[in-house]
């Protein structure tokens, strides 16, 4: 009997059999077919294995960079990249991550359904990513595997139903309706872009009226891009670090710089198996979420990646990812000076997060807000991904972080607490659950009051 | 007959404009439609027979052969006429 408990477990601790579950589970209540149903539950399963396999290819470019960067400059160099890390907490924690990511979209859609704030997360791949960090937060700080799961899950409901709140006032702006709000895990960066192009703006003056040339499409080939911008990290650190340590200690007798750009290749192709299993799992995932979201929350909101904002100011798109960069250099200027651990300026995160600030901060302030705004996010993603580097037990010590601005706040609230007592996560959770009602209902009591009032103010005819 | 629709990661936006198209194709009753979503790094000339992009990748989807340019991927409208435009040019409407 024992045994067969046992086993029954272990089917538990296997994520890919998890997410195949969750899969099953969603294209049942799409009602599927029985072949589609068989065929997608499959792919969910394999998709997994794919994602885990390039997280091995991702570590075995890392960790040679890390004792390198090490060697070169005497302190750890972190690469924030979204892909690379999550596939390593996949490996650890994908259990418990998967089930956060499930019950997750569960409590997002209860908060839709019962609050004022619509907004359904349907960027389902910065979601798993969330919900990994959260798992590897709680369960390395001592949380069982279910009360991270219960406590995790409810957190993961309340970001993903709040963030797309922060920027909602800024994305009417730039999409002019209210349909629609932006699910992405930069948002919070993304809307300190649009306070400061309030506060230090000038919303006449716009990027649009630029003269800007075309010609960075490259930037968009993310493969292209990353194995680019880490051939450049690579080649950096290993002329510093010198051919001697290189070719003795860990590149087997290879030409150093060789070695570099090969390094390089290898961690594109593994955030590229990653991607492709993150897509296998998520497409037999999103469409019944999607679904069941649809039909239980009237005027849903979607909340939907970041591209969407990109056609609306183009020039910003660019702008913006430089001025993000540039905050990413800045910051890491400021992190040499100091001394300890160097953030090193992510290319996808600044790209995809700063070119939306871009175009938010120009909505509320025009050219200086783009510019101005867009380097906040840059400096946010910078020191934030650092702050919560503590709270992420032996991953921490893996050379890449998570990138975006709602990692490190939702990090450095959920890590910190977690740090005071097991107690003080309950209390967070808790707390932003009440906060998150009360003011919806103080929302819709005001709309209600400002409907009357107009109501009065104009006589039925 | 297979339509593609592509961003830059081949996950967030790409995969709701290709959910988008499925409910176009279910409401035109198109029969043997594949509609799939994937990176821009990923497709080639043979991934497909139509191409879906937002404006801001137009340059780096030519040469794929039927690109479909979006000026917004929110707007179903847009991607309704699109589309049944993109299905009568293949004689399925």
């Amino acid at each position: 009997m024992n045994s067969v408990l046992q086993n029954f477990l272990d089917v538990f601790r296997e994520p890919s059999v998890i997410v195949g579950l969750i899969a099953l589970l969603g294209l049942v209540l799409q009602r599927k077919s029985a072949s589609d149903t068989v065929k997608g539950t499959i792919k969910a399963f394999v998709g997994f294995l794919v994602l885990a396999a390039g997280a091995g290819v991702v570590s075995d470019a890392l960790t040679p960079f890390g004792d390198m960067f090490q060697h070169a400059f005497g302190v750890q160099g972190v690469v924030p990249n979204n892909e690379a890390i999550v596939g390593k907490v996949l490996t650890d924690y994908g259990s418990q991550a998967a089930l956060i990511f499930f019950f997750g979209m569960v409590v997002n859609v209860l908060l839709a359904r019962f609050t004022t704030f619509k907004f359904i997360y349907m960027s389902g791949h910065v979601a798993l990513y969330l919900a990994a960090m959260i798992a590897v937060i709680l369960i390395a700080n001592g949380f069982s595997s279910w009360q991270a799961i219960l406590w995790g899950s409810l957190a993961q409901g309340l970001i993903t139903t709040m963030s797309p709140a922060l920027v909602q006032p800024w994305m009417r702006k730039v999409t002019k309706n209210d349909n629609v709000a932006l699910g992405h895990t930069g948002n919070f960066g993304i809307a300190t872009s649009g306070l400061v192009g309030r506060l230090v703006g000038d919303s006449s003056k716009s990027t649009e009226d630029l003269k800007i040339p075309k010609g960075l499409g490259f930037l968009r080939d993310t493969t292209v891009v990353i194995a680019t911008s880490m051939g450049i990290i690579y080649l950096l650190v290993t002329l510093v670090a010198g051919p001697g340590y290189v070719e003795r200690e860990l590149s087997d007798g290879q030409w150093y710089l060789l070695w570099a750009v090969m390094q390089a290749g290898k961690f594109a192709a593994g955030v590229f198996i990653i991607l492709a299993g993150v897509r296998v799992v998520l497409a037999e995932i999103i469409p019944a979420f999607k679904g069941i979201s649809e039909k239980l929350v009237p005027n849903a909101r979607p909340a939907l990646d970041v591209p969407i904002v990109f056609t609306f100011a183009p020039n910003a798109v660019l702008i913006g990812f430089l001025a993000s960069f540039v905050g990413g250099l800045i910051g890491m200027g400021i992190l040499v000076a100091v001394g300890g651990t160097i953030i090193i300026p992510g290319i996808v995160a600044h790209f995809m997060t700063g070119a939306a600030s871009g175009v938010i901060g120009n909505a509320t302030g025009g050219r200086r807000g783009a510019i101005l705004g867009a380097m906040a996010n840059g400096l946010l993603i910078t020191f934030l991904p650092l702050l919560v580097l503590p709270f992420l037990g032996d991953v921490g010590l893996q050379n890449s972080t998570f990138s975006d601005a709602d990692f490190g706040v939702s990090g450095l609230l959920i890590g910190g607490s977690v740090r005071i007592g097991h107690a003080a996560v309950i209390g967070l959770v808790v707390i932003a659950l009440a906060a998150v009602f009360v003011s919806s209902a103080l929302v819709t009591r005001r709309r209600a009051v400002a409907a009357a009032t107009e109501a009065e103010a104009q006589p039925t005819h | 007959m297979k339509f593609l629709a592509m961003c830059s990661t081949g996950l967030g936006s790409s995969f709701m404009v290709r959910m988008n198209i499925e409910t176009v194709v279910r409401e035109l009753g198109l029969a043997d439609v594949t509609v799939e979503h994937s990176d821009i790094s990923s497709a080639g000339p043979d991934s497909a027979d139509v191409f879906f992009v937002a404006k801001d990748l137009e340059d780096t989807a030519q040469g794929l052969g039927d690109v479909v340019v979006l000026n917004s991927i929110i707007d179903m409208d847009e991607l309704r006429e699109a589309v049944k435009d993109a299905a009568a040019r293949h004689g399925l409407l």
